[in-house]
């Protein structure tokens, strides 16, 4: 346990002394900012009309009118920003060369992918909860239910955890961050939009491409509805990343 | 002690290691001579368990490489060719990193970067970032890295590659004193390096062991080559002021001495020739002329 903070502590240091995390972090609330005014003034649009005409008014709620189409949203911020987050972890390792000094260390092969693995999650979390501050404001100028909105972040941290599985994955893979880069993000467009091949191909592929995709487990989440299924989908996802992460060291050293 | 017996190590469809064998006593210092691309960073890389061997086996202290890697890890400081630093960090965070990577208890941690500080002249840029430190404090701590955790043996991968002269003096001190507590490797292609650090010599090519040399074989020649030709009596007379001298003799501007034994200082020589008003243009000691000898019988044989 004290191998992977060695390694933990290392990686958020060179977070934090490079412009990389802060700048991801201000895109990323600039963005959701945007993203969450924009939600918030069409709510408030439609809530007015609805109350004028009085049409509709008993089925007004603040959790699925603001926060289940910010979180669909946030989840396109997820996919372009987390392999900009990943891209280093081991590229940079390997173009800088202090990957030699890690691999001939007595770590563990898989304290170090861990250790960093944790790093990059605790950078994510952290860059989460200061979009909470937008739920802040909902909940002192409104009454919405916390705890589809628990459920909802529990949701998104978990998707972002799959991405930078698949990001550490990619980041293994080359010496070079943008290319590190370019695999995670298409691995990750791709694996989200195989349901739609699912939908439209025959029965028993419909049910595996629509499990394998991102999209379906998401939506439960951010509508506040916590599913076993999905969270077992989450994690096993992470297991596979962390795992061919460990793969590509074990045969980089037989080739 | 380190052990190599018929190592060999292939990357896709070459050779880089092919059937080497040495042995390297405990508290020596050893070379590794050759050529660029002669296979010294692979053998390297092979003894600290960061490349398996395809055939054959490396022990050190008596310890399979390939069996106990993280044994082997602990016993090992290893200097890479490119010195492995974090920019970012500073030079005391980057030390603490690398005693906690080698899991040195939290209270020993401070004591050891004081040690190795020290012992590597590190005070100056202790507090700096790594990538405003200058090339020479650069191999400085690359060298304090691999030694904090106070390893049996050690080794360098060319550590004074790209040093100026004054800087190059510094490391090969600082490599001679190593030898108090470790058994130390490195590997270089300077013949002069070797030859005042190193106990014996290991020489590849082409990932082929061509031979294996101690002091005592290369201490015992020196060739002085001069301004003008030499005669015959200055040989003589040489030969007659040093006891140590066996043979003496002169092939135009080239001076031959053979010793009845291995010379670390062959300075008392040097200087009694320049008294004599010969001028001195070069100087090769005996490593040198082995070394040539070696790898030129091979190119002929090779052409």
């Amino acid at each position: 346990m004290r191998n992977i903070w060695t390694i933990t502590k290392k990686e958020l240091k060179t977070f934090l002394y490079s412009p990389i995390a802060y700048i991801l972090t201000a895109f990323f609330l600039l963005v959701s900012g945007f993203f969450f005014y924009n939600i918030l003034a069409w709510a408030n649009d439609q809530t007015m009309r609805m109350m004028q005409s009085g049409y509709g008014v008993e089925r007004l709620n603040i959790n699925q009118m603001l926060f289940q189409p910010f979180f669909n949203n946030m989840t396109i911020i997820l996919m372009f920003l987390m392999p900009m987050l990943t891209m280093r972890l081991f590229a940079d390792e390997k173009k800088m060369r202090t990957e030699e000094l890690l691999l001939t260390s007595p770590l563990r092969l898989s304290s170090i992918i861990i250790g960093k693995y944790l790093a990059a999650l605790i950078i994510y979390a952290l860059i989460l909860l200061l979009t909470a501050t937008y739920a802040v404001f909902v909940f002192v100028y409104g009454n919405p239910d916390a705890l589809p909105l628990l459920v909802a972040y529990l949701g998104l941290f978990l998707l972002g955890a799959v991405f930078i599985a698949i990001g550490l994955f990619a980041s293994a893979l080359t010496e070079n961050q943008v290319i590190a880069a370019v695999i995670s993000f298409s691995s990750i467009i791709l694996i989200w939009v195989i349901s739609w091949v699912g939908e439209s191909g025959p029965g028993a592929w419909r049910g595996i491409l629509t499990y394998l995709s991102f999209f379906s487990h998401f939506k439960n989440m951010a509508g506040g509805v916590v599913d076993t299924q999905d969270i077992v989908y989450y994690l096993s996802f992470i297991f596979l990343g962390l795992y061919l992460t460990r793969a590509v060291f074990e045969f980089r050293k037989w080739r | 002690m380190i052990q190599v017996e018929n190592l060999s190590k292939k990357f896709a469809n070459v050779r880089a290691v092919d059937d080497i064998s040495f042995r390297v006593e405990k508290g020596k210092i050893w070379g590794f001579l050759g050529p660029n691309g002669a296979g010294k960073t692979t053998t390297m890389r092979i003894l600290t368990g960061y490349l398996p061997a395809n055939e054959g086996q490396a022990r050190i202290n008596g310890i399979d490489v390939g069996s106990d890697l993280s044994a082997v890890r602990r016993m090992v400081g290893y200097l890479p060719e490119v010195v492995p630093v974090y920019s970012e960090l500073t030079v005391r965070e980057f030390l603490r990193f690398v005693a906690e990577l080698y899991g040195m208890e939290r209270k020993k941690i401070r004591f050891a970067i004081d040690r190795v500080v020290e012992k590597t002249n590190l005070q100056n840029v202790y507090g700096r970032l790594i990538k405003n430190i200058s090339r020479g404090y650069r191999q400085r701590l690359g060298i304090a890295q691999a030694i904090i955790h106070e390893p049996e043996v050690l080794i360098l991968d060319e550590p004074t590659i790209g040093l100026d002269p004054a800087q190059i003096i510094e490391i090969r001190e600082m490599i001679r004193s190593f030898k108090e507590s470790a058994t130390v490797i490195l590997s270089s292609h300077i013949l002069a390096e070797i030859t005042q650090v190193c106990d014996g010599a290991v020489i590849i090519k082409e990932g082929r062991l061509m031979a294996t040399l101690t002091r005592d074989e290369w201490g015992k020649n020196l060739e002085i080559v001069t301004a003008a030709p030499v005669d015959d009596a200055l040989c003589g007379a040489l030969k007659q002021s040093f006891p140590a001298v066996s043979a003496a003799a002169s092939e135009g501007a080239v001076i031959k001495l053979e010793f009845t034994e291995a010379l670390s200082d062959f300075n008392p020589v040097i200087s009694y020739l320049i008294e004599k008003d010969v001028r001195i243009r070069e100087i090769k000691a005996g490593l040198e002329a082995l070394y040539m000898k070696i790898i030129l019988a091979d190119a002929g044989r090779a052409s």
